[in-house]
Parts: structure tokens; C-alpha cells; sequence
């Protein structure tokens, strides 16, 4: 047979809570209502964090900053479905997912107010701090999930990255690693459609990102990113085959209803109807319709939702200004090496010399 | 009990030995498992430790990158990257997460991970199979860079790499690989950022390293008898952080300085020492520091490989020039 079929393959996508609130009873998620409630208030949190953030930048307080806007159920709905001891390997714009595993919004500010002390991760909290360059962190989260296999743990890798970071090799290394070690990972694509502000259709001439698991020879799903019961029950999937060594990578389609960063204008490279279209079809907004409409959630819960994502906010600036002040720039010598070197001694001395002068 | 061992095999048995020593020890790289690697510097490695010993992917930044994430979850990830100038695939692995992954954090994450490489020429590889990196590595903060010079050295300083708390580029010269033999004691474990005082003088001071220290003891030995001189040379082993005291302090007895490396001359290593000299010992110099090196050049083909590599001839040539003036 001179020429014949070797290889075939389906992406399915999933879809629980519908934009028009129907729900898929077979797949909804069993999550108690207070895990429901906690997972809405994770989303009003992250929410309220980006948009104080965005507007601090503005005030001069943070620096650049990267807001996750509309993108609250792909990330909160995935990091939910972790164990305790489960690992994250964020990117640079899953503060809804650190928030979820336990990093403070303080230490979410103090990143973006250019301080290091932002990205320490507490002894007992299985993370990496954020990636700052495009897609180089799913190898981390393979090495991760590569090394809990190693030593016979149960724990699984779960990275984020963008529809942008799919052009990058190292994503693709990623997943060829995590293909052949079976590595204990989940990766899980929030296709935002942009990437700064080139369109998905000029990053890949792909029809869909979760196949370029394919050719991993891993699995590939697509899950809609703006239903968090839906990303909650695929990724929960994923994590229990990565248990197994099984990785899968999840392309879960959202929006980056905000810019890229604060250094960028939307306005120049994507039309506002879109963008309108996409308020309507807000995670957050889509996710509370629910639970009202299931009687999880009543207007004095959701006020009392509001006050405490406030009140909370409103602390962790004021401890984040206050960790800003007592910054002490000499530490800038002092976590290079576990050691010092004679060499950075005589630096570091040289820079106090300096600041007597 | 001490053996005689060639540089590969003083690789191959500090691994054994680390492997056997730490369950948190894991060794991985391209062709390193069933064919024992492409020098054989970890033959028979994959089948005493079949549960920590893993061939790789052909992908350098793969390689790299997932170091990064075994070092996290408490493993000392042993890498070997074929020949260091595939290293560059996956160079941003090193600088954007390896390197600084310990200060961005501060200190709350690490990455104590070795990556082993052969450099440098003499062996008439192919194209791209003999650069020296190593001033590209040294400029940047939080690696440390070491480059053993013979099989005991390579033994010791390989055993204190892998034990190190921080990221380390091991860089072994292929031309030493199966050149010499040399008993190297069980357990040899050398400081890293320490230097070597190879031979002691009092007329010059030569600095070498790799495979350059032997060109530079023949060179040494013939300027010696040829001139009565007193020579001092030596070996920094670890390129970065770099011991500056051991050479200060040469320098400032004989006066004169001679620096001897492989890669091309601007913003080499060689450089570096110079200025580092300039700071402390600029007035006890006596004569010009010498620089022996490559040229700047892309290193050639090997059919012009012996033009390109310092040789003894123009070591010995440099060495005449500071005893001269």
C-alpha cells in the first residue's frame, strides 16, 4: 500500500456553564456551595487586585504591570483543581492563580513595585516565581513534575503560558520532554488571542493550540477559559493523569480584556466592539448569574464579597508601602551566591563606602 | 585507594562516586545513557543507576530548563550538554532562569545544578565542536565557571561542582580527555574559587587554564633552562568567581604577567585579570601584561585549527617579552 494513514487525531473542547446560563449537568463539577462561594470570591479578588494595580501604575506607586482582566476563570478554575502539595509555575500574568495558592496579594505588589521580596516563595508553598521571558517556564514545570516522578511523589506541575509562548521552541521542548519522561505535568494555554498585540491568526496557522500537543505525542483539550466549572473539571482530569505521568496540555480560550501590560495601548491594535463583545462575556459576570440563579449567592453575600476583597486590598498596599521603605538596597549583593565571593565583597563594601560619602 | 585515571574517566568516576554518594543526584544529557556518551565520560553510568541516569532529547534549552525544575524539588541535576557550543540553544535557560533564580528569589528558590561540557580545540573537530566560552559564562552573575586542567583536578573540582549550592558550568578540554593519566585519590573534593599555584618563581607570573596550562608548563620549562628565569605559574580553576588574591599576590612578588587562553582576545578572560591587576598590583608591575590568546576570529575549520590555538612557541615568545622590558 503505497500510501495509507499513519496518524489521525480530534481535539475536543468543553463547555459546562453555557453564556446563556445552561448548564451541562453530566459534567458540572461537585463542588460544595462554600467551595463555589470561595471560588467566586478568588475571581472578585483577583479582579479587584488588577484593577487597583492598573490604576496605582497610573498613580506612579507600581511599576509596569500585567493585568489579568477576563482571564479569572481559566486561571482560578485550574489552580482550584490542585492538591495542597502541588506545584505552579506561573508566567507573568496568573496573579489569579497565585492568589488561589496562597501567594498574598502584598507579595503580588511588591513584584510589581520592583522589589524581589515580590517573588520569594514561602518554604512551605510548591511554586516558582513568575517568568518574565515568553514561554521559558514550561520546562521548569516539566523538570518539576519530571523530578516528583524521580523521587517517587505524587505531586503534579502545573504551568501557565499564553497563545503567544506556543511559537516559542521551548514549549514545544516542553512538551516533547514531558511526552518522553511522562512527566507529572499539566500545561495549561490561556489563549487570550493576543499576544501584545499580534492577533492568534498571525502567531500560527494552527486551527486550534491544544494540538500542537499532538506532535508531543500528549494529549491535547480545549476547554472554554470563561467557564470556570468547565476548566475546573478538565483540569482536574489533567491532574489526575499527570498523577499517573500522564501530561496533558489544556488550551483554555479566553480574553485578555485588558491590555498586555500598563505600557501598552489596546486601542491601537484591536477594534473597541471587540472588546465590547468580550465585556458581555465576562467569566466573572458569567459565573455570578449562576449562583445567583442557584441560590449560592445572595445580594448581602455578594456586598459582604465586595467589602472583604477591599478591605483586604486596601492592607496589603499599605504593608507592600511599608516593606518599600524599609527596603534596604545593599541586599541587592547579598543572594547571589550562596556565599559571597571576595570579589562581590569588595563591591558590596565599596557600595557602603559610597553611601557614607 | 588512588588510581591512575585519564581526565574522561576521573568524569565517569566522580559521577559514579556522587551517584552512589547522593539519591539526589541525577545525571542526564544527550546520548549519555546507552551509549555512554559521545566520550564516554559516562559509560556504564545508565546501568549501575537506571533510575537517575536519562538520555536526552536532542534540546539544549530543554536540557537546561528542566534543571531548573528538578533542582526544585530538591534533586542535584548533573546535565551534559554534547559539545559547549550547543550550549547556546540553550544559553537564555542559563542567564534568564539558572543564573539568577537564587537572587530573584532571594534565596528562597535555587538551582544547585552542574552543567558539563567539553570545550576548546586541539582534537580537529568539526565546525562549532571547539569554542571557550568560558568570559561569556564568567559575565554572568550567579554562575560559577570552572575548567579542571588534568585528571586529578578534574576529579576534585567535579566532586565540589555537583556539591555546590549553586548553578556551576563545568568545562572539561576534549584535548585532555584521554591525553594523560594521573592518580587521583578516592574522595578528592578541591575548593571552588580557589587558585593553583602550579610551580612557584619569582621573575614572572603566567596564568593558565584547561588545556592551555600544559602548553604553558612545556613553554615554562623551555624559557626556564633557556634563560635561567624563575617562572610562577598559575591555574585559576575556577574562571568565575575568580580567586583575584592568588594572582595579586604572585604578581605583586614577580612583577611581570603573563595571561594565556584559548578564546579570542577581546573580552576575554585575559582582560579581566589585566584590570584586576590594574586595581592592586599596578605598581609593582614591571612590564606590560602579556596576552597569549586566540585571535578574533570565528575558531577556524581544524585544517587552520593549530594557527588559530596559542601554542608553545607563542607562549614562550610572550613569556620573553615581560622578561625583556
Amino acid at each position: 500500500m503505497p500510501r495509507e494513514t499513519v496518524a489521525e487525531f480530534t481535539i475536543h473542547s468543553v463547555q459546562v456553564l453555557a453564556e446563556d446560563g445552561t448548564i451541562d449537568a453530566e459534567l458540572v463539577p461537585s463542588l460544595t456551595d462554600d467551595e463555589l462561594l470561595e471560588c467566586y470570591t478568588a475571581m472578585k479578588r483577583a479582579r479587584r487586585l488588577d484593577e487597583r494595580a492598573i490604576s496605582l501604575q497610573r498613580r506612579g506607586e507600581l511599576g509596569t504591570y500585567a493585568p489579568a482582566i477576563g482571564q479569572e476563570a481559566a486561571q482560578i478554575g485550574s489552580a482550584f483543581a490542585l492538591a495542597a502539595d502541588d506545584w505552579v509555575v506561573p508566567s507573568f500574568r496568573e496573579q489569579p492563580a497565585l492568589l488561589v495558592r496562597g501567594t498574598s496579594p502584598q507579595s503580588v505588589l511588591e513584584y510589581a513595585m520592583g522589589m524581589e521580596e515580590g517573588a520569594e516563595i514561602p518554604a512551605d508553598a510548591n511554586a516558582l516565581p513568575p517568568a518574565i521571558p515568553v514561554g521559558s517556564q514550561p520546562l521548569h514545570a516539566v523538570g518539576v513534575g519530571w523530578g516528583e516522578s524521580i523521587q517517587g511523589r505524587p505531586n503534579v506541575a502545573l504551568t501557565y503560558f499564553g497563545d503567544g509562548a506556543t511559537s516559542e521552541g521551548d514549549v514545544y521542548e516542553a512538551l516533547n520532554f514531558a511526552g518522553v519522561y511522562d512527566a507529572q505535568t499539566v500545561f495549561v494555554c490561556q489563549n487570550n488571542r493576543y499576544a501584545i498585540s499580534t492577533r492568534l491568526e498571525d502567531q500560527t496557522a494552527a486551527e486550534t493550540l491544544a494540538q500542537k500537543a499532538v506532535a508531543a505525542g500528549i494529549d491535547g483539550i480545549r476547554v472554554d477559559g470563561n467557564d470556570v466549572l468547565a476548566v475546573y473539571r478538565v483540569v482536574s482530569e489533567a491532574i489526575e493523569r499527570a498523577r499517573q505521568g500522564e501530561p496533558t496540555l489544556v488550551e483554555a480560550l479566553t480574553y485578555r480584556r485588558s491590555m498586555h501590560t500598563t505600557s501598552d495601548d489596546p486601542s491601537v491594535y484591536r477594534d473597541p466592539e471587540e472588546a465590547d463583545e468580550w465585556e458581555a462575556r465576562d467569566p466573572i459576570v458569567r459565573f455570578q448569574v449562576f449562583l445567583e440563579e442557584q441560590g449560592i449567592l445572595d445580594a448581602d453575600t455578594k456586598a459582604q464579597i465586595d467589602d472583604q476583597v477591599e478591605t483586604e486590598i486596601a492592607e496589603a498596599i499599605g504593608q507592600a508601602n511599608e516593606r518599600r521603605e524599609r527596603l534596604d538596597p545593599a541586599d541587592l549583593f547579598k543572594y547571589v551566591y550562596a556565599e559571597q565571593p571576595p570579589e562581590l565583597e569588595r563591591q558590596a563594601a565599596a557600595f557602603e563606602g559610597d553611601r557614607d560619602d | 585507594m588512588t588510581e591512575r585515571l585519564r581526565v574522561v574517566e576521573a568524569v565517569r568516576e566522580t559521577l559514579r562516586e556522587e551517584l552512589a554518594a547522593d539519591d539526589s543526584v541525577v545525571v542526564y544529557g544527550e546520548d549519555i545513557g546507552r551509549a555512554g556518551g559521545v566520550f564516554r565520560a559516562t559509560e556504564g553510568l545508565l546501568e549501575a543507576y537506571p533510575d537517575r541516569v536519562f538520555d536526552a532529547p536532542v534540546a539544549e534549552a530543554g536540557i537546561v530548563g528542566v534543571g531548573v525544575g528538578l533542582a526544585a524539588t530538591g534533586l542535584r541535576p548533573v546535565a551534559e550538554i554534547q559539545f559547549q557550543s550547543f550550549l547556546y540553544q540553550g544559553f537564555h535557560q542559563l542567564v534568564q532562569h539558572v543564573a539568577r533564580m537564587r537572587s530573584r528569589t532571594r534565596g528562597t528558590v535555587t538551582c544547585p545544578m552542574t552543567i558539563r561540557m567539553p570545550y576548546g580545540g586541539g582534537i580537529h573537530a568539526l565546525e562549532l565542536h571547539s569554542e571557550s566560552f568560558e568570559a561569556g559564562f564568567a559575565h554572568v552573575p550567579g554562575l560559577t565557571v570552572v575548567i579542571p586542567a588534568s585528571p586529578a583536578e578534574t576529579a576534585g573540582l567535579l566532586r565540589s561542582a555537583i556539591r555546590s549550592p549553586d548553578p556551576v558550568v563545568f568545562m572539561e578540554p576534549t584535548r585532555l580527555y584521554r591525553s594523560v593519566r594521573e592518580e587521583v585519590p578516592d574522595e578528592h573534593e578541591i575548593p571552588l574559587g580557589e587558585a593553583r599555584v602550579v610551580d612557584t618563581g619569582e621573575d614572572a607570573t603566567v596564568i593558565a587554564w584547561g588545556s592551555m596550562l600544559r602548553e604553558t608548563l612545556d613553554a615554562v620549562d623551555s624559557v626556564e633552562n633557556e634563560t635561567g628565569a624563575s617562572i610562577e605559574v598559575i591555574d585559576p580553576r575556577t574562571i568565575s568567581p575568580l580567586d583575584t588574591e592568588t594572582i595579586i599576590e604572585s604578581v605583586q612578588k614577580t612583577g611581570r604577567c603573563v595571561v594565556v587562553h584559548e578564546a579570542p582576545k577581546t573580552s576575554g578572560m585575559a582582560g579581566e585579570i589585566i584590570a584586576r591587576l590594574n586595581e592592586e598590583a599596578f605598581f609593582y608591575l614591571e612590564a606590560p601584561v602579556e596576552r597569549v590568546t586566540g585571535y578574533d576570529v570565528p575558531v577556524p575549520l581544524f585544517a587552520r585549527e593549530d594557527a588559530f590555538l596559542p601554542d608553545r612557541t607563542r607562549i614562550e615568545a610572550g613569556i620573553e617579552r615581560v622578561l625583556e622590558s
